[in-house]
């Protein structure tokens, strides 16, 4: 009984995205592979605990889904012929006997070769022509299966206005026709990007949380690592996919350290490294070194580069910072950003010295604006230059802009540091 | 509601609102900015989507008409009162919102201005 509940909970992780990707394929109509799935999945929770757990769980769910979806249009009274699409892709889109994972060799299968309908879902919901709001919702809604209730709770917004999100992208992808695939050749580096680029954004909404009363939204955090996982699955000749896999693994390997008792953010020097999950950092770093392999470097293998560093280093003073600030350099190259500069401006600090790295982060500043981690920034290379006054002063201004709690906390204890000594 | 959009292969039709700050006309019929349009037109052929085009004149030629409370009520002008203005419109038919976006950013007035696609209902 438990157990068929588990395998339900199972295979709604595994083959949620693939059957609605696949439904969405065969019918055009969003809301109907939506809610087939679900109607799917329902069956399975009331007849796995009493017939057992099929052989093949996601061919079972495939076929429930789409004989609901069968008999949905012809109530609907659709048209015979997608009708007989439906029937004719009856076996096409059954999962294949083993599941295909990152590791390995896929050859030349990429996103030229045979592919998932997963691939098409997770570019059409990143069209361009949605807003990024209603990109990373609806590539939650659709391959993930979290519900709108969830996906709200994660935004911090209301129910309702998440379902209107949801429900206004469905209806422009229909009303206007933003079509369902993989995008042509010339189109694909950027389309691409904003692929990887809504997944990175996920995670670093998790990771960092802009709002909200904890440093972390976990369940974002989640979601985006598993999503980082399909894409990569999904695109294995693309190496920034990979990349991107590697440098969020990268991170979540030290989350649980990133959290002190009190809530307050724990800066990577002061993090406990004997905690950090050394096995997914192998792992990570056996993905960034299939990427890099390809020669084909970009923001995501850079950034995994330099998580991989800090990784690599047993004790803060281990770090290779000379090394850091070349792969900063490099970055540049990519993303030529003043964020990207601070950051660089913090490793040349590290490398040579507080001033030498405030005299960058000076000469970043203008470009940054009011960027809430400029003041944290400037104040930590100031405390570290012995510069207490100034030090203290813009620890004050970083408190009044920082975005959530754990931030606040991590400033006001190095206030309180200053003001005590 | 339980209506089934089709994967179809009929075209869709899309109005394309071009605008521009009109202060750029100059650029628009300028030697070059005619050499662009005429290319941009060319493509549109090739392509056998054109079902109307038509540029227009300045806002400040344009009647506004609103009925309140039975009265017609006429303004001198634009309904909006913004920088930019709508200074021309094509009516396409094509496969998908991807070859509108290609049509729209081959419009010379893009540049400069913008071009709003509106799927026709």
């Amino acid at each position: 009984m438990t157990d068929a509940r588990a395998a339900v909970a199972e295979a709604f992780r595994a083959e949620w995205g693939r059957i609605v990707a696949g439904l969405i394929a065969r019918t055009g109509n969003w809301d109907l592979a939506e809610e087939c799935t679900a109607d799917a999945f329902a069956a399975a929770l009331e007849s796995w605990p009493r017939d057992g757990v099929p052989d093949r769980p996601g061919a079972w769910l495939t076929t429930t889904a789409r004989n609901r979806a069968v008999d949905r249009l012809r109530r609907a009274k659709a048209g015979e012929a997608k009708l007989r699409l439906l029937a004719a892709t009856a076996t096409a889109d059954e999962p294949p006997a083993s599941d295909h994972v990152v590791h390995g060799d896929h050859g030349d299968h990429g996103v030229h070769g045979p592919r998932d309908d997963r691939l098409r879902l997770l570019y059409t919901c990143c069209h361009p022509a949605l807003g990024f709001e209603a990109q990373v919702a609806l590539a939650l809604r659709t391959l993930t299966g979290l519900t709108t209730a969830e996906i709200a709770r994660a935004f911090l917004v209301p129910e309702s206005t998440m379902a209107k999100r949801l429900v206004r992208a469905k209806q422009k992808i229909r009303v206007a026709r933003i079509p369902y695939r993989v995008p042509p050749p010339h189109q694909l580096p950027e389309r691409t990007g904003a692929v990887l680029g809504v997944v990175y954004l996920l995670f670093n909404e998790g990771y960092g949380a802009t709002s909200g009363d904890g440093a972390m939204r976990p369940e974002l955090t989640r979601e985006a690592l598993r999503l980082a996982g399909l894409v990569a699955e999904l695109m294995p000749d693309q190496p920034e996919a990979l990349g991107l896999l590697a440098l969020l693994r990268l991170h979540d390997a030290r989350a649980a350290t990133r959290i002190g008792a009190g809530g307050e953010l724990v800066p990577l020097e002061e993090q406990d490294r004997g905690e950090w999950n050394r096995a997914t950092i192998a792992e990570a770093v056996g993905l960034l070194q299939r990427a890099l392999r390809r020669e084909r470097p970009g923001p995501y293998q850079l950034q995994a580069m330099i998580a991989a560093c800090h990784a690599a280093a047993a004790r803060p003073e281990d770090t290779d910072w000379p090394r850091i600030v070349r792969l900063y350099d490099q970055l540049l190259e990519h993303v030529p950003s003043p964020v990207v500069r601070l950051n660089r401006a913090v490793a040349v600090a590290m490398a040579d010295g507080p001033e030498a790295g405030l005299a960058l982060v000076d000469a970043v500043a203008p470009e940054l604006g009011d960027y809430p981690l400029l003041p944290a920034t400037r104040a930590d290379l100031l405390r570290r230059a012995g510069r207490r006054t100034e030090a203290a002063e813009q620890y004050r201004t970083a408190l009044e802009v920082a975005g959530n709690d754990g931030e606040r906390r991590y400033l006001a204890r190095r206030l309180a540091e200053l003001d005590r000594v | 509601m339980d209506t089934v959009s089709q994967p179809t292969d009929q075209p869709i039709r899309y109005l394309l609102l071009i605008s521009a700050d009109e202060a750029l006309e100059p650029e628009v019929i300028s030697d070059e900015g005619l050499r662009r349009f005429q290319e941009w037109f060319a493509d549109l052929e090739r392509r056998g989507v054109l079902r109307a085009h038509e540029g227009l004149h300045p806002s400040a030629m344009a009647t506004t008409v609103r009925v309140r409370d039975g009265e017609v009520l006429l303004t001198d002008g634009p309904f909006m009162e913004t920088k930019d203005q709508i200074g021309g419109f094509a009516l396409i038919e094509c496969a998908d919102l991807d070859e509108a976006v290609e049509i729209a950013a081959g419009h010379p007035a893009a540049r400069f201005g913008q071009v709003e696609i509106r799927p026709v209902r």
